[in-house]
């Protein structure tokens, strides 16, 4: 199975690769991305030379150009695609229609695969956008159950993608407003969810707190571990009931169901987190390929390293488990 | 300017649902939007309902268009989204898979669950077939001026969400059912113990979301009126509607007097919360614009 890793900085790119990266996946500097977090992404001379260093080590480069472009701003998502094509990208990742049209249309020879943030949940989606626009590969919403993936690949005959460590979406991917009702800026918008600049912390009386867009999101005793201020992970009430109502502050580790996604023909691996440092993507890409190296042997792939390096120490297996529902 | 009620998004008993679309056949809506949109599990409870509302609508010369599932994951919902466009009435796609089952050039309706964010997928949607899309809630005025000018070159009729909790997520995982202690399959559907939603607050209390089965809401409730003006003069062609349990048909009448040059206040309401931060390009939830 193809791995396919994140890479935020030219830095976590050349890690990556180091550490067993089958394709590395990165995006432009600007709000075409849905990971548009300062300081983080490729100026387009990064990207011309990531693309470069990657190439002659034989591992590929996929550019998410991935949000929803802004009416009446269309040519910086179209500049983004021609640069991508132009540098040489093995696959550029897109989930906006309009987009991939024009993708389809004018770089027909590029290879196109379809964002997560298409949130592409059936076969009849898929083959449609397979149909529409020739994209090669979907990557899979984090709503399907492994039960749901081995129904769909017979259905359709582009590659599968699969997120199996990292960041967790709980609602459909590229359908949420939760960030922007609170915030004004969504992930399809302007490529971010719970912005930072939209976060503050405070303490008093024994007790921290976190907030977005001045709602309470958490609330902790001093000292105790303070997880980001995510919506869909926050702290709620409801009819005196006091908990994380969506989620609680976990994120994915589908590892131990690799096996099982093979089986269910996906192709491709994914692993989230371009907003991680370096030392973090090296150290789960390593994992990750003792775990693909593991599929079909009898030595158990080891668990400790990721464990370790999952959000708030706790993690799921979300959606891929149908109990999770 | 005219007024389109779109599909209910609560799961209410076949009684409630059969008296709603029997007032709403005097309502001064142009057209209605039924089917079921948010869990494919409550359907069969209702479903009876629908031809009898779309009888009754169509009977008093309302547009009546049927809804597809805005999330479509299991076989059962593919062929539910099949069977739709075998009915001979206009289908609003809410999944963009729907449209897998629509000969190309057959005219269709594009709800608000589906990602039409800019000029480039309001053209393929048109050259596809579609005749009438409303946006998503979360659109800015800005991108509404521009979409609305590109419908109008389209032959596309522009909705903007007018009047109702915002649809703000869909998920695979039931969050009513989850607040019951119960997983999706074993949910024994409890969202229809809440007719409006279930009040999810933060922890100081403040009133937030609502909890809908699969679906969020926003608590407060989205009003286009104060921005009615400036929608006009955009070009938008509709004010979408969303059902809830309470003083419907005086909310119809309510917004059919603004595009008439009444007041473009909110309804006065009992217990309502209002925003309208999502046109001003402002967090959703905000009272951004009181009058244009």
């Amino acid at each position: 199975m193809e791995l396919v890793c994140p890479a935020g900085t030219p830095a976590a790119l050349r890690a990556a690769l180091e550490a067993g990266a089958d394709a590395v996946y990165c995006g432009f500097a600007d709000e075409t991305n849905a990971r548009n977090f300062p300081g983080l992404n490729f100026s387009r001379p990064e990207l011309a030379a990531a693309i470069d260093l990657a190439h002659a080590r034989g591992k590929k480069v996929l550019v998410a150009i991935n949000t929803f472009p802004r009416a009446g701003a269309e040519p910086m998502w179209h500049r983004a695609i021609a640069d991508a094509a132009r540098f040489g990208a093995d696959a550029i990742i897109l989930a906006d229609p309009g987009l991939l049209a024009h993708a389809a249309d004018r770089h027909p020879d590029q290879r196109l695969h379809l964002s997560v943030q298409a949130a592409a949940a059936n076969a009849d989606a898929i083959n449609l956008y397979a149909r529409e626009f020739g994209v090669r590969r979907v990557v899979l919403p984090r709503v399907l159950s492994v039960e749901e993936i081995a129904a769909i690949t017979p259905e359709i005959s582009v590659e599968t993608e699969a997120f199996v460590f990292g960041g967790l979406c709980v609602m459909a991917e590229g359908r949420c407003s939760l960030s922007s009702y609170a915030t004004g800026q969504s992930p399809n918008m302007n490529g971010v969810c719970s912005p930072a600049s939209h976060v503050a912390y405070d303490s008093a009386g024994g007790q921290q707190s976190a907030r977005l867009g001045g709602y309470l999101i958490h609330q902790r005793p001093q000292g105790a571990t303070m997880p980001y201020p995510t919506l869909c992970k926050g702290c709620f009430t409801s009819r005196g009931e006091t908990g994380h109502i969506f989620e609680d502050p976990v994120s994915l580790d589908a590892s131990r169901l690799v096996p099982a996604l093979a089986r269910a023909g996906v192709t491709a691996l994914k692993i989230e987190g371009r907003q991680r440092s370096r030392a973090y993507v090296a150290e789960v890409v390593r994992a990750f390929r003792a775990v693909v190296a593991a599929i079909g042997s009898d030595t158990p792939p080891p668990a400790a390293a990721l464990a370790r390096l999952a959000e708030g120490q706790a993690a799921t297996t979300g959606a891929y488990a149908k109990t999770w529902r | 300017m005219d007024l389109t009620v779109g599909p209910n998004a609560f799961f209410w008993p076949a009684e409630t649902v059969r008296a709603f679309y029997a007032a709403l056949a005097d309502a001064p809506v142009a057209r209605v939007v039924i089917g079921e949109w948010v869990c494919s599990k409550r359907l069969p409870f209702w479903q009876d309902e629908i031809p009898v509302a779309v009888d009754t609508l169509l009977g008093a010369d309302k547009e009546v268009a049927l809804s597809s599932l805005a999330l479509i994951t299991l076989r059962r919902e593919r062929k539910l989204a099949a069977d739709l466009v075998r009915v001979g009435l206009p289908v609003e796609i809410n999944d963009l898979s729907a449209l897998i089952h629509l000969e190309e050039g057959t005219p269709f309706w594009v709800g608000p669950m589906v990602n039409v964010y800019n000029e480039g997928t309001l053209r393929w949607l048109a050259a596809r077939g579609a005749t009438r899309v409303c946006l998503p809630p979360e659109l800015p005025l800005t991108s509404v001026r521009v979409l609305a000018e590109t419908g109008q070159g389209l032959g596309v009729a522009i909705e903007v969400w007018g009047h109702g909790r915002a649809p703000l997520a869909i998920s695979g995982r039931c969050y009513h059912a989850r607040l019951h202690g119960r997983a999706k399959d074993s949910c024994q559907f409890v969202c229809g113990d809440d007719p409006d939603g279930r009040e999810v607050e933060t922890m100081e209390g403040q009133p937030f979301l609502r909890v809908n089965g699969v679906q969020t809401l926003g608590h407060h409730t989205q009003t286009a009126l104060p921005q009615l003006a400036d929608l006009r003069a955009a070009g938008v062609s509709s004010l979408r509607i969303s059902p809830q349990i309470s003083d419907f048909p005086a909310i119809c009448a309510h917004y059919d007097r603004a595009l008439k040059g009444g007041s473009t206040a909110p309804p006065d309401l009992a217990g309502m919360d209002w925003a309208n931060g999502f046109l001003a390009g402002r967090p959703g939830v905000d009272w951004a614009v009181t009058q244009n």
